[in-house]
Parts: structure tokens; sequence; C-alpha cells
């Protein structure tokens, strides 16, 4: 079953006063950021996007979580079209996007309060996720007390205490350094195997994509489509060994091979960059 | 953007800091001294120039013969009402000002005007409207005390981190629930800012305004010592409003940092 579909997507934006876009000639003061962008996202999932950078994919959660609406075109999320903010998804962000004043403890609490349970099943919930990622000693600390990799948990906790049915990750461990990014994939790995839910998350790295992913969906360079759905066929419960299999090197291969046109595509567009200032 | 640091706090400061507490206190100690060595030597004449001692001699006689608590709490009374009407308008105007475009482009100009203006030149005009009571006093308060709000207010919105109003709106948080729990916070660190500028304005605007015109309150005891060539007095009274000062602004001082706690021993490079 198909928790979200997206249906021929098209999602423009209006230009400052004075900005400019060059489209394949044309100047002009919208930007086109997605074209006919299909998907089907299977309930329980856990679905990976990539794709070049300005290619989106950022926008395409925003559409998701219903932060904003499609210039054209349908998401639907459990056959209903997404108008606004729904309580079944949940965001978790590259910034981390703590609040700065507010516990960890606290921090975890914030997604249950907007939705108006009671503060003693808010501690309640909180706690219990704090322990899950083994922060137990750290809920009374400040964001800025924590590590990267702590606080980003701690984004992460706040969004799974909502007990999302779709959880909407962009590029969330894109800020931190190597170790401390495999260490999280193998806790939300871990984490994410024993829920239900329907996980899309956006990244950089084709390594991150193959290791978390049942799908990899390849998106092209703006205005950004689905250009290849790629089944990753590696077992579950996965852990950290399974990066260093032939297996994952296949799959690499192929996301990849997928990649790497539309990434040559976006650079293109780039080194054009300066000429469409003028 | 500011690059913040985080740093603890190590022994150099420390030692600096008690450094710079004899230093300050000596400085003080030695302008005290040859302050009443001067008039000890009769190198000055004492109508003019006071001395230490005789200062605290005249600050004993009006705690005493009760002039000071009469007049310390009819200056406390202007101040206080002045300074709570000022936030009771400022902190909410000074937020909409910030949140609210259209606001800030109709009322932005018209504050900056009245900001300029000094408010004690209004004084006259004060009398005519409010009489020479405490009315007046009050209203001089309010005009000085409620700018530093109104402006710091609305700066702190300008600084609301708009990844926080994403979060908070893909959680579903109403428009409310972001003020609330995104905009007040952010405010916090401002308003203190405010309020202790607001204090120190607040206070020169009391006893500005009583020494202008009045038959009451600190100002007026100063002006009116002072007009009898009760120097002492003079300078007893003005100790007293320098010591209500420093302590106002200490405690404004201390709370604003309690508020402030979440955001570490920073730096701003
Ligand atoms: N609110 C907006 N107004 C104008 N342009 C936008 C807006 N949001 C995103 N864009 C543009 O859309 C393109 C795609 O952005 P994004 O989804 O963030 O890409 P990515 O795939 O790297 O996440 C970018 O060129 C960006 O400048
Ligand atoms: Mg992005």
């Amino acid at each position: 079953m198909d928790i979200i579909i997206a249906e021929k997507v098209n999602k423009k934006f209006k230009l400052k006063q004075g900005q400019n876009i060059n489209n394949n000639g044309v100047a002009s003061n919208q930007i086109e950021v997605l074209n006919g962008f299909d998907l089907k996202i299977k309930k329980g999932e856990f679905l990976v996007l990539v794709g070049p950078s300005g290619s989106g994919k950022s926008v395409f959660l925003d559409l998701v979580g219903g932060l904003s609406t499609p210039t054209g075109g349908v998401v639907y999320l459990d056959d209903k079209p997404v108008e606004a903010p729904s309580s079944k998804t949940a965001y978790v962000f590259q910034q981390y996007a703590l609040f700065p004043w507010r516990t960890a403890l606290s921090n975890i609490e914030f997604g249950l309060e907007s939705r108006g349970v009671l503060k003693e099943e808010r501690v309640k919930i909180a706690r219990e996720l704090l322990s899950l990622f083994g922060l137990s000693d750290f809920e009374d600390r400040f964001p800025y007390q924590l590590s990267g990799g702590m606080q980003q948990r701690v984004a992460i906790a706040r969004a799974l205490a909502t007990k999302p049915e779709v959880l909407l990750m962009d590029e969330p461990f894109a800020a931190l350094d190597a170790q401390t990014r495999e260490i999280l994939q193998n806790e939300l790995i871990r984490i994410w195997e024993g829920t239900e839910t329907t996980v899309i998350f956006v990244t950089h790295s084709i390594d991150e994509a193959v290791f978390l992913a049942d799908r990899v969906a390849v998106v092209t360079a703006r205005p950004g489509r689905i250009k290849e759905i790629i089944e990753i066929d590696l077992p579950r419960p996965r852990n950290g060994e399974l990066r260093s299999s032939n297996e994952f090197a296949a799959n690499r291969h192929k996301v990849w091979g997928a990649l790497k046109t539309e990434v040559n595509k976006a650079q293109q567009d780039w080194k054009l960059a300066p000429q469409f200032s003028e | 953007m500011r690059k913040l640091t985080v740093f603890q706090k190590s022994n150099t400061a420390k030692k600096e800091k008690i450094l710079n507490l004899l230093l300050g206190s000596s400085v003080i100690t030695l302008f005290l001294v040859s302050w009443e060595l001067l008039f000890q030597f009769k190198v000055v004449n004492p109508l003019f120039i006071s001395a230490p001692s005789r200062v605290v001699l005249a600050e004993i006689t009006i705690i005493k013969d009760g002039s000071l608590l009469t007049n310390l709490s009819v200056s406390a009374k202007e101040f206080l009402l002045g300074y709570a009407a000022a936030i009771i308008i400022g902190f909410p105007f000074g937020i909409m000002l910030g949140w609210f475009k259209l606001i800030r482009g109709s009322f932005g100009p018209f504050i900056a005007a009245l900001q300029a203006t000094p408010r004690i030149a209004l004084m006259p005009l004060f009398i005519i409207w409010f009489g020479l009571g405490i009315t007046s006093k009050i209203v001089v308060v309010l005009m000085s005390a409620i700018f530093p709000l109104i402006v710091n207010l609305r700066v702190a919105m300008t600084t609301i981190d708009s990844d926080l109003i994403h979060v908070a709106r893909a959680y579903g948080a109403s428009r409310w629930q972001i003020f609330r729990s995104i905009a007040f916070p952010t405010s916090l660190p401002f308003l203190m800012t405010g309020l202790r500028l607001a204090a120190g304005r607040g206070l020169l605007g009391v006893i500005v305004a009583e020494v202008f015109g009045g038959a009451e309150g600190i100002g007026y005891m100063i002006q009116y010592a002072g007009s009898t060539f009760q120097t002492d007095k003079v300078f007893a009274g003005v100790l007293v409003v320098a010591v209500t000062g420093i302590t106002l602004d200490f405690t404004l001082d201390r709370l604003g940092r309690y508020f402030d706690r979440w955001r570490g021993e920073v730096a701003v490079h």
C-alpha cells in the first residue's frame, strides 16, 4: 500500500523583484524547481532521495510536510491531498534546529506540546527516547552543551516522540564528521527497523543512501523529477559490517551510475551561472 | 554571521578580575582620601566643595529627620509607575513593530522622530499638560524609558531563527504557539537589555524632572539644597541617586544572565 503519492507535481517560485533566471535562453522571473515529479512511497519503507544540489529535494519534503503547496499536481498522504502540516509527519533538518533555550528533554517535548499532550506524558515519552539514544545523562543540558552528533540525536528523538507515520529527514547527518555519521546511521537503522514508520531521507552520500534505503530514488537536475528508482537488495537487519561487503559495492555502483549524468548536468549549470547574472 | 566560541572561565580570567577590582577600588579610595585631605587642610572652601565626611554627616541628618524617606518614596513612586507604564506599552509595541511589517512601515518613522526629540526639552509642555504634581514626572519617566524597550524588542524580532519557525510549523504549531515558544524566548535577553537601559534613562528622567519643577522628590531635594548653598546635602542626594542606579543595574544584570544561561559563556568575534 502506498502512503504517499506524488502525482505530476510541479513547483515554481516567483523570484524577488530584480532577480532573473535563464531558462534555456529565456529570461524569466520564475524558477521552476519541480516538474512532472511522480513518486509512490510504500507504507513502512525507507526511501532515500539523491540528486544534485538545487534539484528540489528539500522543496519536495516541504510539500510532503505541508509547509508549502504545489503549483501543479497533488501530493497525497493516506489518500488525502496534503494542504497543511499533518500530525502524521515529523521533520528532521540538517541544521538540527533545536531550541537553544530548551534543555534536551524539553526540546524532545516540543512536538508533543503543539499536539496538546499533557506534561507528565510528554516527559515520559521524552525520557524513553533519550534512553533509546543513550542520552539519559544529558536530559538537562542545553544544546550548546551537546556535541553535533548528540544534538542531531535529540532532533531525531523530537521527531520520533510524535510517533510519526512519515518521517522526513533532510540531509540530517551532512554536518557531522564521517565517524559520527556512520554511528548515527547505525543507530537510526537499528531504531527504525523496530518501527513501522515510513522514512523519506535526503542525502548527498551514496554510501549513506545504500546503507539505509529500501529504495533509492534519483532526482534529475532542476527542474527535478524522478529519473530512476533503484531497489537496494541488501538483507535486514543491517549493521555496520555490511558496508564492506561486495553486495554493498554493487548497489553503490548502480546508484552512482544513475546519478552521475545528473550531477554533471547540474555542474554545467553552475559553470554557466556567472552568465546568468548579467 | 557572527561566530560564537564557547569557552570556560580560566584561572587567568579570575586573576584579572581580582586585579581590576583592586585597581578600581584603590582609585576611588585615593580620590576620596585626597578630597577629604583638601578639606581637612582647608585648601578648599567646604561651602562649595564639601567633603566625604561632611556628606556622610548630611546623609545621617536626612535619614534621621525623615526627609530622605519622604522624598525617596515620592521619587520611587514616580519612577515605578512610569517604568511600569513603559514596559506595559513598550513591550507589546516593540514586539509588534518587529513582527508585523505593516506596523513597522507605518509607525517606524514616527517612533524614530519621537526618539530623536530630547524628552526633557518637552518638560515645560508636560507641566502645562499634567501640572507640577507627580503625573508630569511619570510621563517623563515613561517617555525616557519606553524607547530603549521598543528598540530592543524590535531588534529581537529580527534575530528570530527562521529554522526554528520552520520546525515549529512542521510540527503544526499555531501562530500563537510560534509566538510563545520562539518569539518570546528570543526576546527575553533583549528585553533584559532594554530594561537595564530603560531603568537608567528613567532614573535620569525622574531626577531631572524634579529638579526642573516640583515640590517633592530627591531631585527637588537636591535642587533646593543647591539653591540654599547646602552643598553637603546636594552630594548626599546625588549619592542616594547613584547607589539606587547601581543597585538597579546590578540586579537587572543578574536577572538578565539568568535568562541568558542557555547561551553559555560566549565571545563574539
Ligand atoms: N522559497 C523559495 N523561493 C525561491 N526559490 C526557492 C525557494 N525555495 C527553494 N528555492 C529554489 O529551489 C531550488 C531547489 O531547492 P532545494 O529543494 O533546496 O534543493 P535541494 O535539492 O538541494 O534540496 C533552488 O535553486 C532554490 O534556490
Ligand atoms: Mg536541500
